[in-house]
């Protein structure tokens, strides 16, 4: 079986937990038998930075990370961080966005203004052929945690890519605390569902 | 057994194949997680220690001793090691000793771009230069084994890419290590470094250079991979990697040993190709070495010495030396990303630090600053680190300010992990030489920018044992400083009188701000909320740089400026800005319990 190449990247908020959401893609693309390179942003950035990570899964990955219009899924945790990264995704790939805008310091002293939603949504589906926007961060809210946030984004991954989704609640089991572990599976399932639910109402929604 | 480890990982992965027992180092992005890493093997005792140098002395003293060793330090790191790393380079070893610097092409998070490659040469020691996370393991058991035959230290110098970056790493079993030891090395001609001694090492170690170099000819990880003859390419590290993925027909000499390098397998590789190209970032390390030996060569022509050399930067710049031919590749659309507005790390909500670059802000004061998350003072709004350069160098720089007959007092700021890295000396020397400027010893109780590990602030070392916590106060009193006041760092009425206190001594004067790091006192607090009837939208809670605070819609009848919120999931309750209110719009939330 050949394995069509795929590229990833995640954009984020420094402590939205886009390292581990990426530690689960690579997981599930090595469990799949691909080889798997990955590489993120760690150390100063992280402090409510912006941070990015690029996981490459093909049959022999020379560098961790990929070049700008190479991503076939650009996966964003918030609305500002996706668009700074938009150059990255291909015009034929997927961009998954969470909505959800934190505000950065340069915005909040009055310095700078943020991006209008429906502004950056439009530039998202000028760039890419199919856009997601899903309420990631309610979803979280609502389950009680704002940071599982990155599994229900990884459960939206899952649904798009049309992957078993038992392999990655594997992944997920041995890469979160056991007492939260039936949290974190919820999760990762109500986060399949938003994609779920979407496809059925067409693409570029605004999240139901 | 197969796993997914970033080339730190399966760098701790190495030293327990390789039979390591000793590893030590100190805080420092990207060779962090190294140590952490090692930590959680059993086998292997594991210290963050005070600094770089200190963590070099001590795995000598273990290898001397007859135990094997490693040092981690990030690319700034090896300034501090390196004075101890070169009498080890001397003297040899009684086991084996790897030292691993993790250099920063691109500045994430280092002062500066130096290419510590050059400190094989300068030292005389031999690199090796891995390109992913497999050899990143292998290169640590081959570092010892070299270290071993050729009796000297040996540098594994990765770069952040290798570090951070995750690859597939085949495991395997750990070798068996010495359990009995010593007696400890009777031999001064070698192990001391007096100078009638070190004379006679100096011509041995200029032969255990030939005698590498002839080893490099046949080290497995330099190899040449022939394809298209009409174009070479030499490289190293994970530029290799890069230029891989760039360059799809052309002929390789990778090359994974780096100093000294094999002229012969160079040689080979240059007569069998038309043109020769060195792919190099930062400094023509390998290029002038070759130039040297008479290979025309191409590098720094093309690729530049500053920041990463990533794949689509290569590709352009390859394309635009007509390396490669132009492609029409689509590019999709895209805003530029220059017009967003910046997202650049802040201080958490929480932070002690916070109360301090607010009121240096507000009085106006020159600072001189440090390395350690406080550097993030440099930032908007408070724009308070007004220099920084090394570890410890705010005290130092303060000191010459003080005797500068500036009009203004001068303050440092330095954090505790710092201070017992290199602040010590710089504050005895302030008082020794009756030094005049304030020091804030910024004290969040743990190392915190690097990911929160021990000092010896602390009370706790890295393997879990409880140990003496050392008194900064008693310290500083100890060192003979006679103005130092302690103070609560979330207080901010008490600390800007102190500020004001100590900026009036004529001499040198200490104020311990203490403050737990949200991290470490994990007491989050219920967040505050903002009484909207109450904010005239002054502004002044916005000087507090806290992410958390946030303009809202409503806005001030008369001036027409939008009022404060509080975020209510970033909020740790820490009273800070509620303080700093001047109408009390900011309250603690009511009927509700901590």
């Amino acid at each position: 079986m050949v394995l069509k190449s795929l590229n990833f990247l995640i954009a984020g908020v420094g402590g939205q937990g886009t390292v581990v959401a990426s530690d689960i893609l690579s997981d599930v693309g090595s469990e799949t038998g691909y080889d798997v390179k990955k590489s993120d942003i760690l150390g100063l950035a992280v402090r409510g930075g912006s941070v990015v990570s690029h996981v490459r899964w093909a049959e022999q990955v020379h560098a961790p990370m990929i070049e700008e219009g190479s991503a076939d899924y650009l996966v964003g945790f918030e609305w500002l961080e996706t668009l700074r990264r938009l150059s990255y995704v291909k015009s034929e790939g997927t961009i998954l966005v969470n909505d959800c805008r934190l505000d950065p310091i340069t915005v909040s002293s009055g310095e700078a203004e943020y991006p209008e939603r429906e502004i950056v949504l439009a530039q998202l589906e000028k760039a890419a052929k199919k856009v997601y926007a899903i309420p990631g961060l309610q979803t979280a809210l609502d389950l009680g945690n704002a940071r599982i946030l990155n599994i229900v984004v990884m459960g939206a991954l899952s649904a798009l890519l049309k992957t078993d989704p038992t392999l990655w609640e594997r992944t997920v089991e041995r890469r979160v605390p056991k007492k939260l572990l039936a949290l974190n599976l919820e999760a990762f399932r109500k986060g399949r569902v938003l994609i779920v639910n979407h496809i059925g109402k067409g693409t570029s929604q605004n999240g139901t | 057994m197969k796993a997914l480890l970033s080339g730190n990982e399966a760098i701790a992965r190495g030293a327990y194949e390789a039979g390591i027992q000793v590893v030590a180092g100190y805080p420092g992005t990207p060779s962090s997680e190294i140590l952490e890493n090692v930590a959680k093997y059993q086998e292997i005792y594991s210290e963050w220690s005070a600094n770089e140098k200190v963590a070099m002395d001590m795995a000598a003293g273990a290898a001397y001793s007859g135990r094997r060793a490693m040092v981690t330090t990030k690319q700034v790191g090896m300034n501090v090691l390196s004075d101890s790393l070169f009498y080890t380079v001397y003297t040899g070893l009684e086991a084996g000793v790897v030292v691993v610097t993790a250099d920063d092409p691109g500045l994430f998070s280092t002062q500066n771009e130096q290419d510590n490659r050059h400190y094989a040469k300068l030292g005389k020691l031999p690199l090796l230069e891995p390109a992913d996370s497999q050899e990143c393991k292998d290169f640590v058991t081959k570092g010892i084994e070299i270290s071993e035959q050729f009796d000297t230290p040996v540098l594994i110098r990765t770069t952040m890419r290798t570090s951070h970056s995750k690859s597939m790493v085949t495991m395997g079993e750990r070798q068996k290590v010495r359990e009995e030891v010593g007696p400890f090395p009777r031999n001064m001609e070698k192990y001391n470094c007096m100078c009638l001694w070190a004379k006679k090492r100096h011509p041995v170690v200029e032969q255990r250079l030939l005698d590498l170099a002839e080893y490099a000819e046949t080290f497995p990880w330099n190899r040449i991979e022939w394809g298209d003859r009409s174009l070479g390419i030499i490289a190293s590290g994970v530029v290799y990697e890069y230029a891989r993925e760039v360059f799809t027909k052309a002929s390789f000499l990778k090359l994974g040993m780096t100093y000294p390098l094999p002229k012969r397998l160079i040689k080979e590789f240059a007569n069998g190709v038309k043109k020769i190209v060195v792919i190099e970032e930062l400094d023509p390390f390998l290029e002038e070495q070759m130039k040297a030996m008479g290979i025309s060569a191409v590098g720094k022509e093309i690729f530049p010495p500053f920041d990463e050399l990533l794949p689509q930067t290569l590709r352009r710049l390859a394309i635009n030396a007509s390396l490669l031919p132009k492609q029409h590749r689509e590019r999709p659309h895209a805003s530029s990303s220059a017009d967003l507005p910046g997202r650049n790390p802040v201080l958490c909500p929480g932070c002690p630090h916070r109360t301090s670059f607010f009121l240096l802000n507000k009085m106006k004061l020159p600072v001189a600053g440090d390395i350690g998350c406080y550097n993030l003072g440099a930032l908007p709004p408070f724009s308070a680190q007004h220099t920084m350069g090394a570890m410890g160098a705010s005290i130092g720089v303060l000191h010459g300010m003080g005797k500068s007959n500036l009009p203004e007092p001068a303050v440092a700021t330095i954090g505790d992990s710092t201070f017992f890295h290199a602040g010590i000396p710089p504050l005895l020397n302030m008082v020794h030489n009756k030094g005049v400027g304030t020091v804030i010893i910024m004290d969040n109780s743990t190392t915190a920018m690097t990911g929160h590990q021990d000092h010896p602030g602390m009370g706790v070392n890295l393997m879990g044992e409880p140990t003496k916590k050392v008194d900064i106060h008693e310290l500083v009193k100890a060192i003979g400083v006679e103005k130092i006041l302690k103070v609560n760092a979330f207080d901010v009425k008490a600390m800007e009188e102190a500020l004001k206190e100590c900026t009036a001594y004529k001499g040198t004067a200490v104020l311990i701000a203490e403050g737990e790091c949200v991290f470490i006192s994990r007491n989050p607090q219920p967040a505050y909320e903002v009484d909207l009837d109450l904010c005239t939208a002054c502004g002044i809670c916005s000087r507090m740089g806290c992410p958390a605070i946030v303009k809202v819609k409503a806005e001030h009848e008369k001036t027409g400026r939008k009022k404060t919120g509080i975020d209510p999931v970033l909020c740790s309750g820490c009273d800070v800005c509620a303080q700093v209110c001047p109408t009390s719009a900011i309250q603690k939330p009511k009927n509700k319990k901590s």
